[in-house]
């Protein structure tokens, strides 16, 4: 048998693929069925956000970002404007800080719910729990619709608060959603966290350590899961989240399931963050007088907000004039993927997919 | 034990096949059992006079064997298609033309004293939109300072060419006026629902007075 010999072969996952959540490509060199090399290549969705902001005014730039991350636009929006008010030094009323809390609070649910979701679906069951986490979400998305009047791209804030103060049939549907999405989320967890087969594919695949999620800068739920008790609304409270009680869930080793599982526990901390907020929110106005054109001191600034994907930042130079003269976004999904050689590297194809999933990327966001 | 889990997890579906509270809809034009009142509405006919003109369809439609498509309700705050602009109120004075972040607003005022509305000094000789560029996220009409642009409630604007797409200044004219009340608040005040409500005169769409404190006071404590 020594006429046999084996030899590495380079396979091209995507970028039209339709496990890699956008225009992805994946260089995965494989060893029979090991995985020795990963390299992501990405790129295809670059749009130029950051050159485009330079021409846009400070109102206008909230456009684009909802067009970074379009499964967290609202987590979005909030890391701009906190960074144009740092910049400009405009004061937020308390109640626009509590609506801007609870719609971002909304979208994390909204965002985990979506990444919860495909993150079966990469496992193999087809459509059925993602079909339950649509479910959830399309409520919140209702909710989106009747505050702002758009679903996807919501430019609802804007520096000096949001633009227009919850309709008042909101509250009641806010507080109906808030008291069922428990019972969503055990209904969820019900049908995967004990389930074998989830449990069989999931648990010890894929694993981050604490050291290697740090060394990479990773943020976010993946690297709670790891076993950091990192969130910038503990470490650094903006708005009113040192208003608000509540947990910051951690992973125990930072395999799949944990990853899984931190998003799970998240939401639920997320509904708890609401209830607090509505019952705290009191009436006031819901934004600073700001011009429209606003030109900001010379200067820079950079703010970073807990978004559901990880520390979202927004780093701006302003010249004086009524467009920033350079913006530099802090992508979490950029910064995410960078320990994925890593994270792949011996395990099989048949892992490779879950693992890419678990780290829930928006290409979006990663290009930008 | 393995197995177990596939049981739980067809319970949990079958939980939710049977039970009518878990069911979503997933149509976006979802079927319903149509009256003839209905049926008269969608010809645009008085109904006594479709049960007399239409009776074999009538009847059916009593028994309840004819279904039309029902639009889902949407929330008045919508941000759709099908601008609603007010040729009163608007003094073309392209604010919201400089406020677009894509540019698409074209505005050109004649000044040569042409097709003069009472109380204007020049005409609105273009107003084009171009709705196939737009992403309506609805700067212009936070920009407007008269109140005199407003989003639509529309979204099936589906047109074969993108040239149609361009909404001129006649469309706008003589488009069906149902304002969506994003950053309108006055709408909301006025109860004017820009789905199932009727149009806006362009006198009813302006802003109101502030409200004192005691009324902001009121309407935030009612919520």
């Amino acid at each position: 048998m020594t006429g046999i010999r084996t030899e590495p072969i380079t396979i091209n996952l995507g970028p039209q693929h339709p496990s890699t959540h956008g225009v992805f490509r994946l260089r995965v060199t494989f060893d029979g069925e090991e995985i020795i090399d990963a390299e992501p290549v990405f790129g295809y969705l670059h749009r130029g956000t950051e050159k485009l902001a330079e021409t846009r005014n400070y109102v206008q730039i909230v456009t684009l970002t909802d067009r970074m991350d379009y499964l967290a636009s609202m987590s979005n929006n909030l890391a701009y404007v906190r960074t144009v008010e740092k910049l400009a030094n405009i004061e937020v009323p308390e109640r626009a800080q509590y609506i801007r809390v609870i719609s971002a609070e909304l979208q994390r649910i909204a965002s985990h719910l979506m990444a919860t979701g495909f993150l079966l679906n990469d496992l193999g069951a087809l459509a059925t729990p993602l079909v339950y986490c649509f479910r959830e979400r399309e409520r919140i998305l209702d909710l989106f619709e009747m505050l702002c009047g758009a679903r996807i791209t919501l430019s609802y804030m804007r520096p000096g608060g949001v633009f227009q103060d919850a309709p008042e049939d909101f509250w009641p549907s806010l507080e109906s959603l808030v008291g069922d999405l428990p019972h969503y989320l055990d209904e969820l967890e019900s049908l995967i966290t004990s389930n074998e087969i989830v449990l069989a594919r999931t648990k010890n695949v894929g694993l981050l350590t604490d050291e290697q999620a740090i060394d990479n800068s990773i943020s976010g739920p993946n690297l709670r899961a790891s076993g950091v008790k990192w969130d910038l609304r503990k470490a650094d409270p903006y708005e009113i989240y040192d208003r608000v009680k509540f947990d910051v869930p951690i992973g125990a080793i930072g395999d799949t399931f944990d990853r899984y599982l931190v998003r799970i526990l998240e939401m639920r901390e997320s509904v708890k963050i609401i209830e607090q907020c509505l019952e705290q929110i009191a009436p006031g106005p819901i934004r600073a007088n700001t011009p429209f054109f606003i030109r900001p001191p010379a200067g820079e600034a950079y703010s970073a907000v807990e978004g559901p994907k990880g520390e979202l930042g927004f780093y701006m130079v302003s010249d004086g004039g009524v467009a920033p003269y350079r913006c530099k976004v802090r992508a979490p999904s950029f910064i995410n993927i960078t320990p994925l050689r890593d994270m792949l590297k011996g395990w099989k194809m048949g892992d490779l997919i879950i693992i890419f999933g678990s780290i829930d990327i928006v290409l979006g966001e990663v290009d930008r | 034990m393995y197995g177990t889990g596939i049981i739980k997890g067809l319970g949990i579906t079958m939980k939710n096949l049977v039970i009518p509270s878990r069911q979503f809809n997933i149509h976006q034009y979802p079927n319903r059992k149509a009256s003839p009142a209905d049926l008269a509405k969608l010809e645009e006919k008085n109904t006594i006079s479709f049960l007399f003109s239409n009776p074999i369809k009538s009847v059916k439609a009593l028994v309840g064997l004819v279904t039309i498509e029902e639009r889902l309700p949407q929330h008045a705050r919508f941000r759709g298609e099908e601008f609603a602009w007010y040729d009163q109120r608007c003094t073309g004075c392209a604010s919201c033309a400089k406020y677009c972040p894509l540019g698409i607003i074209k505005i050109v005022t004649d000044t040569s004293g042409a097709n003069l509305q009472e109380g204007q000094s020049y005409d609105i000789e273009t107003f084009d939109i171009d709705i196939g560029r737009c992403m309506f996220c609805g700067l212009c009409v936070e920009a407007c300072p008269y109140d005199a642009l407003h989003m639509g409630s529309g979204f099936e604007e589906g047109t074969y060419r993108r040239s149609e797409l361009v909404i001129d200044v006649e469309r706008l004219r003589k488009a069906d006026k149902k304002p969506s009340t994003w950053f309108r608040p006055q709408l909301t005040d006025r109860g004017h629902d820009p789905i199932r409500g009727s149009q806006a005169d362009w006198d009813e769409v302006g802003r109101h007075e502030k409200p004192t404190g005691d009324q902001q006071r009121d309407r935030w404590a009612k919520r």
